[in-house]
């Protein structure tokens, strides 16, 4: 595939997305306050029916990034997309009928159902807000949803706190379904789960995303996860992406070397518990005052002087136009 | 902190100017004005008179006119004249205050004797007969409506046992026996009222202090739970409840008026009850006010007090 | 597994709770009571409001089981009677603070920023007032210097309606401050973005979603604020200022009883003993309902 054959295909496309937050520190004389620079510049394409995954570490902005694109926050600059219509600038009235094809999974399972709402009552809220249809079509519906992700129709009547955590996250994944929705953002969907629960729900996501054809965001921490999940990976470090390619593309050669540290970091024999970091030294740099040049200098063992200067940018890496990296020595690593 | 301070008194102020111009309104939706009571007093006076009158006195002036005359008049130290003592504002004020801070700094400084050691043996041993009982004494001086109880106190002294007088001051010249046989029973009234909630806050803040690491520090070096919980505990403990402490003294000086009145004790209280029941606009504006100042100095004061005795408080620190 | 609202957990550790379930027992014993004063008046055969200047201040007799007072009438009628308007003023009162401060509560802490601000400042400023110099001030004013309709003066309800405002003009604070907190907490659940995320409005977020969350903490606050409406309550028909005779208030009962503790002791230690009685069971029940429905406890 071409970019010119994937074009009018794509159902969420980004340029130059940025995010700032207003923000304050503890100094030495009070309060400040500053900027945080969540998302910086990003250009992200979205195939209708793909699965990308975020892949970063905690802080490098790709929650945030996740929901500018599920119409959560307003970005700063940049422009976005949906189904070719761009959705910058828009009010919060005029984003509410984009809402039913845009929709989240979120981390916890505990915090994201409210404790005092039946599930009857969580899963049919959506379709109150969209729909004009009767209590028992939509509880109708609502047991249908439930059957879809493996719970049964009399769990409509309990609440959140009846449930296990992976039974929680299959209600969360019910009320992203409920209005049909073409995009999903899932952050860090089974994070918070155990173990032995995460590849159910991942297996359920798989599932549904055939049945569905949805188009999924997947945000994760953990390279092992993604890996299961996603066709291509987009890589961020500091707000920005260094790196994105097809899934197999960035397993077997990765340009940037946050990525090849990432990669690296995936244990073979059990992919379950690969962490991110333990061939990274130190902690990442902070948000509020990012380094110069490359943001990832100050932990890159191949960082020569242009690396402190300029800010490398996404372009296409000798490995061909799919397989993009912002990086100086891409010419060399590669 | 200064700046912080600062922004605190600014803003008390702010509340002060808001609350002499409500009182002022409010004090003008009292039933009559002066020169009805004028008119009480002198049946000759026709209506013109009193339309006369009430242009000398600018009464038929819009309301926020009659209350910059009044402010401009009160900041150049003119208060006014008490229509009910006939006699200056401020010379009525100063003896009620005097009466007031006596009897309310030794019911407040008894409460507090009573209250801080009740709270922490409460705290000591959370869930023994000890603790209930101190809880359920608390709860009964919470509840305790204090009117009734100064009537109860008066039943039981001055009526059946004829110890006590049921209520006024000690006349000049009298003996401080004297005068303490007059105060008994308001300041007893007062303090049981408070005791409650005092021994109240004590208890859940040295319980919560008692949780801290340090205290189990100390217990794991080998303290006594004596010394843990006297030493190590109530010196902290002490921080809340200082702050309550400051907050409540600022209250005093208004939250006696019904102790007051009923004992007929010549104090803030009764006089504000009395000034505002008679129509004494001048005497009631300024009292009300005075009330209102003391109230806001005693939060200030609270948050002076939080703020110099706990290090950790970071201020300026925005609500959100 | 059960499908049991967190509000039936939380019942079902209230009814651990042994002095708070009494207290339950006896507000509800008197409620009862008071609401079923007429059929006492009937079954005693005395009218509640009879004057009967020959049988002034009688002590305790068949036909009036707790004496008369000093016009004569029936002193344990008029403590039901009086019951029914203080615990009702205090109920309605309570309640009426707590819708305010509940909406101010959550109008701040769910917006922020310069409402929020504004809000606090004034809840700050309204707590920092001698409450009660100012609500004697209030219960003072003269209804028609504000140009209210003569009919609306001088009908009987006038009195109460003017106490549940004047409480709930000051009474809210508690409440808004408590609210305010919770929903800082509350908004920042992922199920408010959530709701966000399926198109629900800043209404429906409030009060759908925010709102059932903080119901266990604004009915302890209530709860609580039960009884210190009614001790104001008493204490402002007591200086005469409040619930006007002849209609009674334990407070307005003891008005006249602070002239006659010489010779009818007993008249003032009733309304008295009842109001104590009630305040105490109501805070009692509060304490109660706070350690059911303390989060640390939940699971």
């Amino acid at each position: 595939m071409t970019g010119a054959v994937r074009e009018p295909d794509l159902l969420v496309s980004a340029v130059g997305l940025s995010k700032t937050f207003d923000t304050k520190v503890a100094t030495a004389s009070g309060w400040q306050r500053t900027k945080l620079q969540a998302v910086s510049q990003v250009n992200l394409d979205i195939g209708r029916g793909e699965t990308l995954a975020l892949v970063g570490e905690s802080g490098c902005g790709k929650t945030t990034l996740g929901r500018l694109l599920a119409l959560f926050y307003p970005p700063t600059a940049g422009e976005l997309m949906l189904d070719g219509r761009s959705v910058v600038g828009l009010k919060r009235k005029q984003l509410r009928p984009l809402r039913r094809h845009v929709q989240m999974i979120f981390q916890d399972p505990m915090s994201s159902l409210n404790p005092r709402h039946t599930v009857e009552t969580i899963l049919t809220e959506p379709m109150k807000i969209f729909g004009r249809e009767t209590a028992a079509t939509n509880r109708a519906k609502a047991g249908e949803l439930l059957a879809a992700v493996g719970l049964h129709s009399e769990d409509l009547r309990k609440y959140p706190h009846a449930f296990s955590g992976g039974q929680r996250q299959r209600i969360t994944i019910a009320r992203a379904l409920a209005l049909n929705p073409a995009f999903i953002v899932a952050d860090e969907p089974v994070s918070a789960l155990d173990v032995s629960v995460q590849s159910q729900i991942l297996n359920l996501l798989k599932d549904l995303r055939d049945e569905f054809q949805l188009t999924y965001l997947f945000i994760s921490h953990d390279m092992a996860v993604v890996h299961h999940l996603a066709e291509r990976i987009a890589v961020m470090y500091l707000g920005r992406i260094v790196e994105t390619a097809s899934r197999d593309a960035l397993f077997s050669r990765a340009v940037h070397p946050y990525t090849r540290a990432l990669v690296s970091a995936v244990p073979r024999v059990t992919p379950r518990k690969g962490k991110i970091g333990r061939l990274l030294q130190g902690d990442p740099p902070s948000p509020i005052e990012p380094p110069s040049g490359c943001p990832f200098h100050p932990r890159c063992a191949h960082a020569r002087a242009i690396c402190r200067e300029a800010t490398p940018v996404l372009e296409a890496s000798p490995h061909g136009p799919e397989h993009q990296v912002a990086c100086h020595l891409k010419g060399e690593l590669a | 902190m200064r700046r912080f301070l600062l922004i605190r008194g600014l803003q008390s102020l702010l509340v002060l100017a808001i609350m002499s111009f409500v009182i002022y309104a409010l004090i003008g939706l009292m039933p009559g004005d002066p020169i009805d009571l004028m008119i009480s007093a002198d049946p000759r006076m026709t209506a013109a008179d009193a339309a006369r009158l009430r242009a000398l006195y600018g009464l038929d002036l819009p309301l926020t006119e009659r209350y910059w005359n009044w402010l401009t008049a009160a900041l150049s130290g003119d208060l006014g004249y008490s229509r009910l003592f006939g006699k200056p504002v401020l010379q009525t004020l100063l003896p009620a205050l005097k009466n007031s801070l006596v009897l309310l700094g030794t019911a407040f400084l008894l409460a507090v004797t009573i209250a801080i050691p009740l709270g922490t043996l409460a705290a000591a041993r959370p869930r023994s007969a000890v603790d209930y009982g101190i809880n359920l004494f608390a709860f009964a001086g919470i509840s305790i409506p204090s009117f009734w109880l100064a009537l109860m106190l008066i039943i039981v002294f001055a009526v059946l046992l004829g110890w006590l007088p049921a209520g006024g001051i000690a006349p000049p010249g009298a003996g401080l026996l004297e005068h303490l046989r007059y105060m008994l029973l308001p300041a007893l009234t007062l303090t049981i009222v408070s005791v409650g909630s005092y021994s109240r806050y004590t208890r859940s803040s040295m319980m919560e202090v008692l949780r801290q690491d340090y205290i189990r520090t100390a217990r794991a070096k080998g303290a006594s739970q004596g010394r843990v919980v006297w030493k190590h505990g109530l010196r902290n403990a002490m921080i809340p409840v200082v702050t309550i402490l400051a907050l409540d003294f600022g209250f005093l000086f208004s939250g006696a008026l019904i102790t007051e009145t009923i004992f007929s004790w010549p104090g803030m209280g009764k006089l504000i009850f009395d000034a505002v029941m008679g129509n004494d606009f001048n005497l009631a504006l300024v009292a009300l006010l005075f009330a209102t100042g003391v109230t806001l100095a005693g939060n200030l004061l609270a948050d002076i007090c939080y703020a110099w005795l706990d290090p950790r408080i970071v201020i300026g620190g925005d609500t959100s | 597994m059960n499908s049991n609202s967190p509000f039936v957990l939380a019942m079902r550790r209230f009814r651990r709770h042994k002095l708070a379930m009494a207290s339950g027992v006896l507000l509800l014993a008197m409620i009862g009571t008071v609401v079923c004063a007429p059929l006492f008046e009937m079954l005693l055969g005395v009218d509640a409001n009879q004057v009967d200047l020959f049988n002034q201040k009688a002590p305790p007799s068949a036909e009036h089981p707790l004496g008369t007072d000093e016009l004569g009438r029936d002193v344990l009628l008029r403590s039901m009677y009086g019951g029914r308007v203080s615990l009702f003023t205090g109920l309605v009162a309570a309640l009426a603070a707590g819708t305010i401060g509940t909406i101010i509560g959550l109008l701040a802490g769910y917006f922020g920023g310069r409402l929020d601000a504004i809000l606090m400042r004034t809840t700050d400023s309204v707590i920092a007032l001698p409450l009660l110099p100012l609500l004697i001030v209030l219960a003072a004013i003269d209804l028609s210097k504000l140009g209210l309709p003569r009919d609306l003066i001088e009908s009987s309800m006038i009195s109460f309606y003017r106490i549940i405002i004047i409480v709930a003009l000051v009474g809210w604070t508690t409440v808004a401050r408590l609210v305010r907190g919770a929903t800082l907490s509350l908004k920042e659940r992922e199920f408010v973005m959530a709701a966000e995320g399926v198109g629900a409005s800043h209404f429906h977020i409030m009060f759908r979603h925010i709102f059932p969350n903080l119901i266990s903490p604004i009915i302890v606050a209530v709860t609580l604020s039960v009884g210190n409406v009614i001790l104001l309550e008493s204490v402002l028909s007591f200086l005469g200022l409040g619930i006007q005779p002849p209609v009674p208030s334990w407070g307005n009962m003891l008005t006249n009883a602070q002239e006659l503790v010489w010779d009818a002791p007993m008249l003032a230690v009733y309304p008295g003993l009842l109001i104590f009685i009630t305040v105490i069971a109501v805070n009692f029940l509060g304490d109660g309902l706070q350690d059911a429905f303390d989060p640390k406890a939940e699971s």
